[in-house]
């Protein structure tokens, strides 16, 4: 019996689930795939937005504001990848003048620091590859970017270090509600818990209905979006770009990510099919010809990869935070600015579920620093990387050679909480696999040290879990020596 | 820090060749750097045979021919390090590399050879729209998983592009018991060679579709399937051609890309349409005592062009390391009507030199013209010229001690 369960395993779900580890309780957090980090959290644009856009009074804007402050210190406990790299929402018209400055009163009322307007003169002194289109600006210093993939699952695996559990592959198809407790099930497995907490993205709708509260629903909205080759980055932006949002919408934006390459998107289209990962060519199009409006010489031709993240949109247009039933709190339609929000997020859902009758009693050995995350190896100076090499020479051993990523590098990623088990595992967690050749050279390598270090055979890797095998067997010729 | 008179950084066939001719004039203080765990590069997954024709007059597998470059390497003692990446070069050429024993080096070379090999143009750069399931490689990827691995990534396959690799790949899937259903070439030809067209494709009854791509990838844990499409004269895919092929796997063979990351670091001068480095005849790049060879330098049909070229950039180092000066010439070799590129891209020695250079497009019945102002220099007819075959023309060293400076282009005429 725990004492909670989380349902999902994104952003808001570890962080919860980090939040709950410093308290003397049984907490398991659920996940219907593979990995931490499999849905919208995954693919999203990856910025901390500065709090500007936010209607003034809503949970959107509390839970962004307050996000935004915490999220440095919570990255750097974590040692996860954060820069203020400042955003820029771009202007092109006298009326998107107007709009700006509408942005700028918004943005001081929700509380946002340091905030200016800028004519062009003052865009192109911190920007100088934007497009002669451009004539103003809102800066907002405080925008940051954040490695997603490395908020979750640091935040998960300190979790995890503090006593957490984390079950995978275990997609809850109906709740019972008992005396004493909350029964879950995934077909024939179950997980009983006193409190639950519902972060299932996309799905929160359909886990709160389980519990009979049908008072919401959530739809997806495709993002998708295009990656840069990182050797064009200087030649593109540092920066987060904003275009000053129409009664047509918010546009696309074109930013810096904390692993280097610059991201273009995300395209917005509403969905009623909540798998519908697909790219199309509409959004590819759409991209290139909005990108085009923001800086200079864009390479398409550097495309290295495209991908498409569904946003959870709920049914009020805010974020949706209450009890679905008692001791049950539901974090329904976090979508943008949901990664932002969600540290912020973390500590009120301790907070509800003391309102619902949780007993909190902090552990004396908790620290927010997390000490048992995987070295940062390439942050390193030679004369480290040599100790290190020295004592355990994987390290010396370059798996990925587009991201410079060892093999001891990936082995940590799979013994590290809450480890790698499948090859887009190890690229979110390491990289290896995200560069230019998008994992050509050191798939296999990889799909090799899976296997070694999970001891199964070499066919049952799997590119991101289920069915999502990667080779079917042996050969005519049977074994073969490398 | 270690001091070596010559790297080459690549044991595949480039480095191989390039250092052996490099120890046969003279260099004794050389080192290659391999980052694989074998000597061979990329030759050593290219099980198939064809390679070595012009080169030994006989037809020899990869591994068979890498191996007879590996074996000279060895006997005449020239050092090289395995599972050694090199992670920088600056322009002063201090090399920094990375293996498991030495851990992080750094070596001040007097004179370098580049010889990264290329990579394969990724799915990401094709922008298909779909999903990202599994089932989706490199010809090359999948070739390393059959070849070296042993396994088998697929079983009902279809391949994009009819680049070379995805051609043998066709063959190879075919022999180990898949079903490739088609190859789908988005241009009107095929980038591959022709007797790979024949003796992959045709022999085993597999269908080339030109002037076709693959607008949609299907599935969610695995390829399920692919939509394809004929394209128009624009190469637009056109909506009523359609048509939609189960297969658990799609092979990508889309063009192949110079590695050259460590090459941009030192800052030499790259040419935009080969990818590669510009350089002299002797495979110099702008960096003095910097050369490249093979494919990173630009991309070939046939690895015995990659060892001729590996040879003049072996012999021109040890020139250099030998402070030899030959007459200097300032020719620009230029490409002109029809021809995409030339390597070498200038000339700076009056030396027989011959002329690598590719066609934009498929010519039939034109003339290779070379010319410096008015003077042609040489006109030749050819019957077929093709972006998959590489050409040449040959310039003596009596003309290039003629012609002194100036600009030398090389187009088709009819």
């Amino acid at each position: 019996m725990f004492d909670v369960c989380i349902v999902g395993a994104g952003v808001v779900g570890a962080l919860c689930a980090r939040a709950l580890s410093a308290y003397q309780l049984n907490v398991c957090v659920l996940d219907r795939a593979n990995d931490v980090c499999t849905g919208a959290s995954r693919a999203n644009s990856a910025i901390v937005h500065a709090g500007f856009d936010a209607k003034p009074g809503t949970l959107k804007a509390r839970f962004n504001v307050r996000g935004s402050e915490m999220m440095e210190q919570v990255c750097k406990d974590l040692g996860v990848k954060y820069v203020r790299n400042g955003s820029l929402v771009l202007g092109y018209t006298d009326e998107d003048k107007a709009t700006l400055s509408d942005l700028y009163e918004r943005g001081v009322k929700n509380g946002v620091r340091d905030l200016a307007l800028l004519d062009r003169e003052g865009v192109v002194a911190l920007e100088p590859h934007v497009t002669e289109e451009v004539t103003c600006a809102l800066y907002a210093p405080t925008g940051a970017i954040v490695s997603p993939f490395g908020l979750c699952d640091a935040g998960l695996g300190h979790a995890m270090d503090n006593g957490v559990e984390f079950i995978r592959n275990f997609e809850v198809d109906r709740i019972e509600c008992e005396d004493d407790a909350y029964v879950l099930y995934a077909g024939e497995q179950t997980v009983r818990a006193k409190y639950v907490v519902n972060c299932a993205g996309l799905y929160s709708d359909k886990i709160a209905a389980m519990v009979g509260d049908d008072s919401f629903t959530v739809h997806p909205r495709r993002g998708e979006y295009m990656v840069l080759d990182k050797a064009f980055t200087p030649s593109l932006t540092n920066f987060t770009l904003f275009s000053t949002p129409t009664p047509k919408g918010k546009g696309i934006l074109v930013t810096a990510t904390t692993g280097g390459n610059v991201m273009l998107g995300p395209t917005a289209e509403e969905l009623t099919d909540k798998e519908d990962l697909d790219t199309t060519a509409a959004g590819t199009a759409s991209i290139r010809a909005q990108s085009a409006r923001y800086v200079q010489n864009i390479p398409f031709n550097a495309v290295i990869t495209s991908f498409t993240g569904l946003r959870a949109v709920g049914s009020t247009g805010d974020f949706i935070i209450h009890a679905s039933a008692p001791g049950f709190i539901t974090f329904g339609g976090i979508e943008s600015p949901g990664l932002t929000s969600a540290p912020a997020l973390a500590e009120y859902c301790v907070e509800l579920l003391a309102t619902e009758g949780l007993a909190l009693e902090k552990k004396n050995d908790w620290s927010p620093v997390r000490t048992k995350g995987a070295i940062k190896f390439n942050k390193m100076t030679d004369e480290q990387k040599n100790e290190i090499i020295k004592d355990n020479p994987a390290y010396g051993n370059m798996v990925c050679r587009c991201e410079g990523v060892s093999e001891g590098e990936i082995v940590a990623a799979i013994r590290t909480n809450p480890g790698a088990r499948d090859v887009d595992g190890v690229k979110r967690r390491t990289r290896s696999g995200m560069g230019r050749c998008q994992g050509g050279f050191c798939s296999s390598i990889i799909v090799e040290i899976l296997s070694r270090e999970m001891g199964i055979p070499y066919e049952q890797v799997t590119k991101s879990g289920g069915a999502s095998i990667i080779n079917y067997g042996r050969t005519k010729g049977g074994e073969h020596n490398d | 820090m270690t001091k070596v008179s010559l790297v080459i950084v690549g044991g595949g066939p480039a480095g191989m060749s390039a250092a052996v001719a490099a120890y046969k004039a003279g260099v004794t203080d050389l080192l290659i750097l391999e980052r694989e765990a074998h000597l061979g590069g990329i030759l050593r997954q290219c099980i198939h045979n064809g390679f070595g024709l012009h080169k030994f007059g006989e037809e020899l597998t990869g591994p068979e021919y890498a191996a007879r470059y590996a074996e000279q390497v060895k006997e005449l003692g020239i050092p090289y390090k395995v599972g050694t990446m090199v992670t920088g070069i600056t322009e002063d050429k201090v090399i920094t590399a990375v293996n498991p024993t030495d851990g992080i080096m750094h070596i001040q070379a007097e004179a370098i050879i580049l010889a990264m090999g290329c990579r394969e143009r990724p799915k990401g750069a094709l922008n298909i729209a779909g999903a990202r399931p599994s089932g989706i490689y490199t010809a090359g990827t999948a070739q390393k998983y059959v070849n070296i691995k042993g396994y088998m990534p697929g079983k009902e396959v279809v391949i994009l592009g009819s680049g070379d690799i995805g051609l043998i790949m066709a063959r190879r899937m075919t022999l180990e018991g898949a079903k490739v259903k088609a190859v789908c070439e988005l241009m009107p030809y095929s980038g591959g060679l022709a007797r790979n067209i024949e003796q992959c494709l045709n022999d085993f009854g597999i269908p080339l579709m030109l002037s076709h791509t693959v607008v949609q990838i299907h599935g969610k844990d695995r390829v399920t399937g692919v939509t394809i499409a004929k394209v128009d004269e624009r190469r637009n895919p056109i909506k009523e051609t359609e048509q939609y092929i189960a297969c658990d796997t799609l092979l990508l063979s889309c063009g192949l890309l110079p590695e050259n990351e460590l090459t941009k670091g030192a800052g030499i001068t790259m040419d935009r349409i080969t990818g590669g480095a510009v350089t002299d005849q002797s495979r110099q790049t702008s960096i003095p005592g910097v050369f490249a060879c093979g494919n990173v330098l630009h991309v070939h049909d046939l690895v015995d062009y990659v060892s001729e070229e590996a040879e003049i950039a072996g012999c021109a180092a040890a020139d250099y390391l030998a402070n030899k000066q030959s007459e200097r010439v300032d020719i620009t070799v230029q490409p002109v009507g029809g021809v995409r590129y030339t390597v070498p891209q200038k000339i700076t020695s009056a030396q027989d030199t011959t002329v690598y250079f590719r066609v934009a497009d498929v010519f039939r019945d034109k003339r290779v013209v070379v010319k410096c102002g008015d003077r042609v220099i040489s006109n030749k007819k050819k019957i077929k010229l093709a972006p998959g075959e590489m050409e040449t023309v040959k310039l003596t060293a009596q003309v290039l001690a003629e012609l002194a400076e100036g600009t030398i282009t090389i187009g088709l005429e009819e």
